[in-house]
């Protein structure tokens, strides 16, 4: 392998990393709302937050190129905090690619929370837990196996993505380009011993992470 | 029904037997022109021309790999001449329809000057270019900087699309600031549409030869032959050059 070849590696390793912490930050309490709540709001959240399966990559890159762009809102507004723009750049990579792999985190989650039912909160209750400690010492161990699973599926799916940080990213080394980019980009070149390398790579490192998956984690499988 | 059936399929065959249809593999850059040629194309002979639009890297690969395209205008002159050597596209039938001009634009008017002075004065963040590697358009845009002497201060805002119509999409949104593309894709009236841009000099790039070609699949196929022919008849020459394009 090639030194551009390894730093792509690196840079999407750090991309995933990054994704999935935040998407467990971030995912967690839209998980706890949506297996807890009432709310007639409730589906429409759960909607967005599942609209990236169902639309195409090239969809939410165009909008997120548009929208994160100088006459698009969120350029304005970053512009104007002195951040400049976000295509192009790893943060921009990071904040398209937390849209994109947000249902493969929160869902897995949300069905773990849901699974619990409301016994154990309602006895942690009389036993005069506050919420708060309901929530770390009963919820969230017993969900363990959803943040596992929301974790490796949000990682490796971080790991795929390729339509929107093609349309994003501007294929830019150590910054935005990613190894499924790269890979593309070695098809075009007609090089297809790295292309086979890299994506030959892909091919064992995913089937590893499910396996690993299924293997460790089995109560979860009906769940994918 | 009965009757019908057989009724019907004679009718097919009938009008399978004058209209012809050709799938084309057409280079990202030609698509405009292509469009209006490809109209007036069904509109004169009764052939119906299917068009295909992407970077040439990317249909070489699936033609090698057994896609259905018959004719393949590419954005080069390599990759017709590297497919007639492994058996993938009929000899003898590869001709430059077009010669590429490349264009250094901005949606801002007052960015890109009339001499390209910019690319030395900078002033900008991004600027886009079509992957060098795989777009002919890129390697242009590349060998400009070079001889200009900006290549390696540019290096660092350098910002690639895959082939030249996502180059002009990071242009057009305002995404990159400024970036080499097709004078194709921004010409209106015989000049720069839009914004502001430099048509680079002739001398400071090889020529962007761009040659069609009958692929395996088109060998003795009546509306690929004749579509080769079309696009070297006058009607579509002169739709050739009106997107800016120079002839062979």
């Amino acid at each position: 392998m090639e030194s551009a070849d390894l730093s792509a590696v690196w840079l999407t390793l750090k991309l995933a990393t990054t994704v999935t912490t935040l998407l467990l930050v971030f995912g967690t309490p839209i998980a706890w709302w949506l297996a807890r709540t009432r709310s007639p709001l409730k589906g429409i959240v759960g909607a967005v937050v599942a609209l990236p399966l169902v639309l195409p990559p090239t969809v939410l890159g165009f909008y997120l190129l548009v929208v994160m762009g100088p006459h698009g809102p969120i350029g304005r507004f970053t512009e104007a905090l002195g951040l400049g723009l976000l295509p192009f750049t790893f943060p921009g990579l990071v904040i398209a690619s937390v849209f994109y792999s947000l249902p493969f985190v929160v869902q897995p989650i949300q069905n773990a929370f849901e699974a619990i039912g409301d016994r154990p909160l309602e006895v942690a209750a009389t036993l005069r837990a506050s919420p708060w400690d309901a929530f770390w010492s009963v919820a969230v161990p017993l969900a363990r196996p959803g943040f596992l699973s929301g974790a490796i599926l949000g990682f490796a799916h971080t790991v795929g993505e390729f339509g929107i940080v093609l349309m994003i990213g501007g294929n830019i080394p150590d910054k935005t380009r990613v190894v499924s980019v790269l890979i593309y980009d070695h098809v075009e070149a007609l090089e297809y011993t790295q292309a086979h390398w890299l994506a030959g790579g892909m091919v064992a490192f995913s089937f590893l992470v499910l396996l690993g998956l299924y293997t460790f984690n089995p109560a979860r499988q009906k769940a994918l | 029904m009965k009757r019908t059936l057989p009724l019907l399929l004679a009718l097919f065959a009938a009008l399978s037997a004058r209209a012809d249809e050709v799938q084309v593999a057409v280079a990202a850059n030609f698509t405009g022109p292509m469009q209006v040629i490809a109209a007036l194309f069904e509109r004169d002979t009764g052939h119906k021309a299917s068009l295909a639009f992407g970077s040439t890297g990317k249909f070489y690969a699936q033609i090698a790999n057994g896609a259905p395209f018959q004719v393949l205008l590419a954005a080069d002159d390599e990759t017709p001449a590297k497919l007639v050597k492994e058996g993938y596209a009929v000899a003898g039938t590869p001709f430059t329809y077009a010669i590429g001009k490349l264009v250094l634009w901005s949606t801002d008017p007052k960015l890109v000057d009339g001499k390209g002075e910019v690319l030395k004065k900078g002033g900008f963040k991004h600027l886009a270019l079509a992957n060098p590697k795989a777009a002919p358009y890129g390697a242009a845009g590349l060998q400009v900087m070079t001889k200009l002497g900006v290549a390696e201060s540019i290096k660092p805002l350098l910002v690639q699309g895959e082939n030249i119509a996502q180059t002009h999409q990071f242009v057009s949104t305002g995404a990159a600031e400024l970036g080499f593309v097709a004078y194709s894709q921004v010409i209106k009236n015989g000049q720069i549409g839009a914004g502001s841009g430099w048509l680079v000099p002739g001398n400071l790039y090889d020529p962007i030869r761009q040659d069609a070609v009958i692929l395996a699949k088109g060998k003795d196929k009546v509306a690929a032959v004749a579509l080769m022919s079309y696009l070297k008849g006058d009607k579509a020459k002169e739709v050739i050059k009106s997107f800016g394009y120079e002839l062979h």
